[in-house]
């Protein structure tokens, strides 16, 4: 009893604990159609992104297939553990270790940009800043106190955070982030990094659903279909009911 | 060959009673010519159901239900399958269709007292089917196993513990574990995939057959068996087929139309559909920052978050269903449609689509306490239309209803 007690109190206090993250989000502003884009992602995730996250629900051959790269260049892209080009992505890192060193399992991203949203992404991906505190010397504003190092420091260089103090409406003091300042510049420009982030999640969007371009394609038809359709009956029904008063 | 057509077709019928059924349920089953747009949504409900039935067939021939592979094998059907993501997003965007179409059906009924005498069985049946479908759609929204899978299947099986004395071990029991596990996927798959369909496909013929006994009701809420021509045939009447077979034909094809629009264009429906949550895999030691079922069962999630006492908020969450139950008994008034009801009737209806709309949309929000005020407003109108019914029904100034329909 009280411990669902404590579970419904869980529940209806959700948006407590939900609020806590407010960082404004960027707009991704990805273009699934750009295949260059999704080009330059997934190189950028098989290199970047792919050694600690898996992302098994994926298989190789279907990147090459939608993307345009043949057995060859994926072997040589993509895989890094002596995959085939037919199986799942995962990588070679056993989870107990990755559990030992992070302090958790890097999830899989096979479907990250259907649970996340792919402006979270872009935003948190752009958003990790210094922090000594940290294990890995940063942390992120808009996932606070995130087990993840800052991977793309090489091209994006580091961030420092701007505070500013926030009242509530009960008179308790929050310590919020304004903005990021770039302290030490990377190999990118802001703008390309910008520019290579989206990339990024203009991928993971894509690897979230394979299927989502044919989706939008067929659809169409279909409705076009049933439009035709929907014609012909009308006048078929006109012509029979054209007794019934 | 026009011979052996016609031998072929005698043999069948001194054997089998094709020709009957065909006469008796369509082309010599009379309905009321003036049937409006309400009356789309028990045939839109039929084909929803065939819908979901032949998707399932083909995702339960690539899906795995046991813990470690249900997720991955959705998404093998998303990805691998082929066209496996148009069925599991007809079936997915299937689910929440149905129960649209039977909310319209159910309004109604509350439209033109459908549920009033001779229908009241018709009625009894349909209700139950109601509570069967809300079963079944519970049990196959754990199959994805995703976060909200698993943590809206912990929530509600958890109220079963509520009830005094044998509660936890009822909880136990639905479960096969201590927590939703392995146990829990294998017997819901097990439910969603046969056990229920049966019964639906079951109580779907009963249903069916207790209309084709008393009749459609119409808008106008009177019976057109009471006037009949010569042959004993009713004059408001028309032949179900070709009449309504065409004319439910273009429901049908506008029913899908919107409902292709949301399978390709739509899926999620925003998180209403499909949660995003949900693309997260089912981890117990990990409880999502907000946990709300699917939008068709809000309204009665937010009558239970409504009441302060866990017990009694199931007790009442169970009333606002069970209740139904009781509609054709607790309707005292002598016409059966709103056009010839007094202003008490139509204001409490409106107040009731009011009260039923607020409930389902609070029940997706947290319970802030602005949030449960209403909650409690709305949960009190939700009850007082139907336990009032029996009064403001009797008081309320009716019209006299037309001899033929109009």
């Amino acid at each position: 009893m009280r411990k669902i007690l404590s579970l419904i109190f869980l529940l209806m206090a959700g948006n407590v604990f939900a609020a806590t993250s407010s960082y404004p989000l960027d707009k991704a502003n990805i273009d699934p159609t750009d295949t260059e884009s999704l080009r330059r992602g997934a190189t950028l995730f098989a290199n970047y992104c792919f050694n600690c996250h898996s992302s098994t629900l994926m298989r190789y051959n279907r990147i090459g297939k939608d993307l345009g790269y043949d057995e060859a260049q994926l072997e040589s892209l993509f895989i890094f553990t002596g995959a085939k080009v037919g199986d799942l992505m995962e990588i070679a890192m056993p989870p107990e270790d990755a559990k030992r060193w992070f302090g958790v399992t890097p999830p899989d991203l096979s479907v990250v940009s259907r649970s996340r949203g792919v402006d979270w992404i872009y935003t948190y991906l752009r958003s990790f800043y210094q922090d000594g505190s940290r294990p890995w010397g940063v942390n992120n504003a808009v996932f606070k106190d995130v087990a993840m190092p800052h991977v793309l420091w090489e091209l994006q260089g580091l961030q420092a955070p701007q505070f500013d103090v926030h009242v509530d409406e009960e008179g308790v003091k929050h310590q919020i982030i304004t903005n990021l300042n770039l302290v030490e510049s990377g190999q990118l420009s802001a703008e390309q990094f910008d520019a290579a982030v989206r990339d990024i999640v203009n991928y993971l969007h894509y690897m979230g659903e394979p299927t989502k371009q044919t989706r939008l394609a067929v659809g169409k038809w279909v409705i076009l279909y049933l439009l035709l359709f929907f014609i012909v009956v009308l006048f078929l029904k006109k012509e029979y009911w054209k007794d019934v008063h | 060959m026009r011979e052996w057509f016609y031998l072929g077709k005698e043999w069948v019928e001194t054997r089998f009673p094709a020709k009957e059924f065909w006469n008796d349920h369509l082309v010599k089953y009379y309905a009321p010519k003036n049937l409006n747009f309400w009356y789309f949504f028990g045939s839109l409900a039929m084909l929803v159901f065939v819908i979901q039935v032949l998707t399932g067939i083909f995702l339960t021939m690539n899906y795995k239900p046991t813990a470690d592979t249900a997720f991955a094998s959705v998404e093998y059907i998303m990805r691998d399958v082929n066209w496996g993501w148009l069925i599991r997003y007809m079936h997915s965007t299937g689910a929440s269709f149905f129960f649209v179409v039977i909310y319209l059906h159910m309004f109604r009924a509350f439209l033109y007292g459908s549920y009033q005498k001779p229908r009241e069985l018709l009625w009894l049946f349909g209700v139950l089917l109601f509570v069967l479908l809300m079963a079944e759609a519970f049990m196959g929204y754990l199959l994805p196993w995703g976060q909200m899978s698993f943590w809206g299947a912990q929530v509600i099986i958890s109220l079963f513990g509520a009830i005094p004395v044998i509660g936890n071990d009822l909880a136990l029991w639905i479960r096969g574990d201590f927590v939703v596990a392995d146990a829990t996927l294998n017997r819901f798959f097990a439910f969603h995939v046969i056990a229920f369909p049966l019964i639906l496909i079951g109580l779907v013929m009963f249903h069916l057959i207790a209309l084709h006994r008393v009749g459609s009701n119409n808008p106008d809420g009177i019976e057109i068996k009471k006037n009949k021509n010569e042959q004993g045939i009713p004059i408001d009447g028309i032949p179900f087929h070709p009449y309504f077979t065409l004319k439910d034909m273009l429901g049908v094809i506008v029913f899908l139309m919107i409902y292709a629009a949301v399978v390709f264009y739509y899926p999620e429906m925003g998180g209403w559909f499909l949660e995003k949550d949900n693309f997260v895999p089912a981890d117990p030691l990990k409880t999502p920052e907000h946990i709300a079922p699917l939008w068709y069962f809000t309204p009665f999630y937010a009558i239970l978050r409504a009441v302060p006492d866990k017990f009694l908020g199931v007790m009442l969450m169970g009333a606002a269903i069970a209740v139904l139950f009781v509609v054709p008994w607790l309707d005292r008034s002598p016409v059966k449609s709103i056009r010839y009801r007094g202003p008490i009737y139509k204001v409490a209806l409106a107040l009731f689509v009011v009260s039923f709309i607020g409930l389902g949309y609070l029940g997706t929000v947290a319970a802030t306490p602005t949030a449960t005020v209403f909650s409690r407003l709305f949960s009190f109108i939700y009850f007082a239309f139907f336990l009032l019914m029996p009064i403001y029904t009797r008081i309320d100034k009716t019209k006299p209803p037309p001899d033929r329909i109009t």
